[in-house]
């Protein structure tokens, strides 16, 4: 078989494919390498991080759903100081790849001072600015709902950092394309989306919902249509690169996705129902790639 | 993992027992659980091991839902994809000479493997166990084999002492406790026993191998994940209404 190129390249940093774990299924990595080598990924975006250690929302934070699930964690990670100093070191010893700082807040001092900390972290590449979280009462999504708070938080993260920016972004808006737009306008180097959509569950037996928090994102397969459709419409209204994610679970689906106009592709519950997703996908790249006659991914158009 | 199902039958009222074949190496303490890939649903279903040897292990569980009610429809011979080897397990080293394991209805199996373990290293446990009623008691001859008696209670007094599984505990003397079951179980037997103790959590989890954050639980020690930092944990560290 003739030598098929994987790599892609947003804003200047090389992955050697565009498979990466998302943010808040992969944890700092370490659960995965009983599983596999993490280098064969390209890139990973580790937990979502705030600027002071959370213990997140209340049990049950799980629910099942037809074809995926819902979450409310609500952004449990050990604060962005203790990320730097503990989990990064750690993580660059079973990961030599970029990257992806994946940062919340609750104003915008909040994410100023994270990305502070952060941005300086060698095997940083890129900063993924969480304007999308459903999981928490006040900031996390409503930042990212309305153009002027998102494109405030995008000046103000973009004063401070020395590493690209991508916002990510909530599906759970009128017109995804506003907040899209009113982030590149105020700087945004690119895009990440979709976040989980906001969704519910009740125990009919208990009459009660299944989650503590009542309601949580919901991702797995069952949003992939929803989530193709956000990226090519974000596609087809900005020129910053956008890294496609929600319910990805197959190298298809990843082609798919770059079709919809994703640059790289983010693999988020799937790698929580197999821990050997991300791997198997990258495994089956080359084939799908070979049966679509598609030489390198860098080359895939966005359809029209 | 992929594992055949080699027997897949009634062990009590809504409990099944499943014998699965296949690679146990993962699989290192009693009260470790697998996750289990059922055909149909997008979760995986976490189920304790029950016993296990080099050729397969032994799962007892509860048809709960419709997940482990489509486990309970499978037959001999059909394949199950597992996630083996998951989580702490009991420390039977932390056992004093005279061990008790106590278990509240389906949080009885991983305390089988437990006493096989302990007899195995010499030691003799004791065991308690609270159900329901006579219909819901389980391992009652699986420990007896192993050599450990079962002091049972249940609820309505069908069989043994009647009410719960703490009542049954009173007559007998331990340096030690090892407990499984639910919460309120499992804060009966904190409160009534007093020597030190490791105790086996449940909570609603995505991924079962420390990723998600799904299952997290505030101890004394900071915020821990019941799927890998658990689901045992020590006494000294467990913070009650957390």
């Amino acid at each position: 078989m003739e030598q098929l190129n994987t790599e892609v390249v947003l804003s200047g940093v090389r992955f050697r494919n565009p498979v990466i774990p998302a943010s808040g299924t992969f944890g700092f990595g370490q659960e995965f390498t009983r599983y596999y080598d993490l280098n064969l990924l390209g890139g990973i975006s580790f937990k979502g991080t705030t600027i002071e250690p959370r213990f997140g929302n209340p049990t049950p934070r799980i629910a099942e759903c037809q074809a995926g699930m819902l979450n409310s964690v609500g952004l449990q990670n050990p604060g962005a100081e203790h990320v730097r100093d503990v989990e990064l070191p750690a993580l660059r010893k079973i990961f030599n790849g970029p990257l992806i700082a994946n940062i919340s807040g609750f104003s915008e001092e909040d994410y100023v001072r994270a990305v502070e900390i952060l941005t300086g972290a060698e095997q940083v590449a890129l900063l993924e600015i969480n304007i999308s979280c459903p999981n928490v009462r006040h900031g996390g999504m409503a930042f990212g709902t309305s153009p002027e708070a998102a494109a405030a938080i995008t000046r103000a993260v973009k004063k401070v950092a020395t590493k690209p920016v991508y916002m990510k972004l909530s599906p759970n808006v009128t017109d995804i394309t506003a907040i899209a737009k009113a982030c590149e306008d105020a700087g945004a180097d690119g895009l990440s989306l979709i976040n989980t959509l906001l969704g519910m569950r009740i125990d009919v037996r208990r009459r009660r919902p299944v989650l503590a928090n009542k309601m949580g994102g919901y991702s797995g397969p069952g949003i992939f249509p929803v989530a193709l459709r956000m990226v090519y419409q974000v596609t087809g209204a900005v020129r910053i690169p956008v890294i496609g994610m929600g319910g990805v679970s197959t190298a298809r689906d990843v082609i798919e996705m770059m079709m919809a106009g994703a640059r790289a592709v983010q693999v988020g519950a799937a790698n929580l129902v197999d821990p050997l997703a991300c791997r198997s996908i990258v495994e089956a790249l080359p084939e799908e790639m070979a049966s679509l006659g598609i030489h390198a991914l860098s080359e895939i158009e966005r359809v029209s | 993992m992929r594992f055949i199902i080699a027997q897949n039958v009634p062990a009590a009222k809504g409990v099944r027992a499943m014998r699965l074949e296949g690679d146990t190496r993962e699989i290192r303490r009693p009260g470790q659980f697998v996750q289990v890939q059922v055909p149909g649903f997008y979760l995986r279903r976490p189920i304790s091991v029950c016993d296990w040897d080099e050729q397969g292990l032994l799962l007892v569980y509860k048809v709960v839902g419709e997940g482990t009610a489509a486990m309970a429809r499978m037959q001999p011979g059909e394949a199950l994809e597992l996630l083996t080897g998951l989580g702490n397990g009991f420390d039977p080293a932390m056992a004093g000479q005279r061990p008790l394991l106590v278990g509240g209805g389906v949080g009885l199996p991983p305390l089988l493997g437990l006493a096989k373990t302990l007899v195995h290293g010499g030691v003799r446990p004791l065991a308690a166990a609270g159900f329901g009623t006579e219909a819901d008691v389980m391992l009652r001859e699986e420990f007896r084999a192993a050599g450990v008696e079962l002091h049972i209670a249940t609820m309505d007094g069908s069989l043994g002492v009647k009410g719960l599984v703490t009542d049954a505990m009173r007559a007998l003397a331990f340096d030690s406790v090892f407990a499984c079951g639910p919460l309120p179980m499992l804060r009966a037997v904190y409160d009534a026993a007093e020597v030190p103790g490791q105790f086996s959590f449940e909570e609603r989890m995505g991924c079962g191998f420390g990723a998600c954050m799904g299952c997290t639980l505030m101890t004394r020690n900071g915020p821990k994940r019941v799927c890998a930092d658990g689901p045992v944990f020590r006494r000294e560290e467990i913070l009650w209404n957390s």
